[in-house]
């Protein structure tokens, strides 16, 4: 039961994320609804299989899955942030302010 | 010394991940946690001393703890905005001084702020780091440094430093 629940929580957030991707309006917005969302939701289905399996080979492995994904992740994202703006990536005309415009020119 | 410690946590990596205990598979896992020990030992743990002292242990419970209640509520955030029909954003990219001093500190901290409400880390050049934060709550920068770092960077400083 348990399982089911964190599972569909997962899939439900990786919706979201999805979304995310299709409606905000540039590059770095969407990629905040890429590594949040789905990263929590790649985790809960991560656990959900953790305690569908039981503490055994599968459910270990899941569970060692997870900060695997968190380190990932998050490196990849800053990755692609970096590449972006260094590539030249526009910022939504919406953007308040634009600190790093200063170092990059 | 630090070689061994990247050896000791590669091993263990290893045994989790593949969960399987015959004498190929340990003999196979301490091979390949030879040559990453070989390959990567010098560039982590300076000084290994650190993982003894029960206190950094205490406080990296509380920075875990605190990381993963900031992750899901960066979730419910991001998601908020998503299926708003308005979308209440207002992005840019900031600028933040950290004090933490190691590269090790550091890159935790980026990585706790990629995954906390609303923030991505863009880069870090000297302890300057550059942050691309989807609401922009204020333009004070004492105000928004403190909202950014939040309580990660004096439990990383007291865990990782």
């Amino acid at each position: 039961m348990a399982a089911l629940i964190l599972i569909s929580v997962g899939v439900l957030f990786n919706l979201f994320g999805c979304l995310g991707l299709l409606r905000l309006p540039d590059m770095y917005n969407r990629l905040q609804a890429a590594t949040k969302c789905v990263t929590l939701g790649c985790c809960s289905i991560l656990l959900g299989v953790m305690f569908h399996y039981g503490l055994g080979s599968a459910g270990f492995r899941a569970l060692v899955a997870i900060p695997v994904l968190f380190f990932t992740a998050t490196v990849a994202a800053h990755a692609l942030v970096r590449g972006a703006y260094h590539f030249g990536t526009k910022m939504d005309k919406r953007s308040v302010k634009d600190d790093y415009s200063e170092i990059v020119k | 010394m630090r070689y061994v410690t990247v050896f000791i946590l590669s091993m263990i990596f290893w045994l989790l991940i593949t969960f399987s205990f015959t004498v190929s598979n340990i003999v196979a896992g301490a091979a390949a946690a030879a040559l990453t020990s070989a390959i990567f030992g010098r560039y982590y743990f300076h000084n290994v001393g650190k993982f003894l002292q029960p206190k950094r242990w205490f406080w990296f419970l509380v920075y875990l703890v605190t990381f993963i209640r900031e992750c899901i509520k960066a979730n419910f955030d991001v998601a908020y905005r998503v299926l708003h029909p308005a979308m209440p954003i207002r992005p840019g990219i900031v600028k933040v001084k950290t004090t933490l001093r190691s590269d090790f500190a550091r890159t935790l901290l980026a990585n706790s702020i990629t995954m906390t409400p609303g923030t991505i880390t863009v880069d870090i050049i000297g302890d300057e780091m550059y942050i691309h934060w989807i609401f922009i709550r204020s333009e004070d920068p004492a105000v928004y440094s403190r909202m950014v770092t939040g309580r990660f960077e004096e439990y990383i400083k007291k865990f990782a430093e």
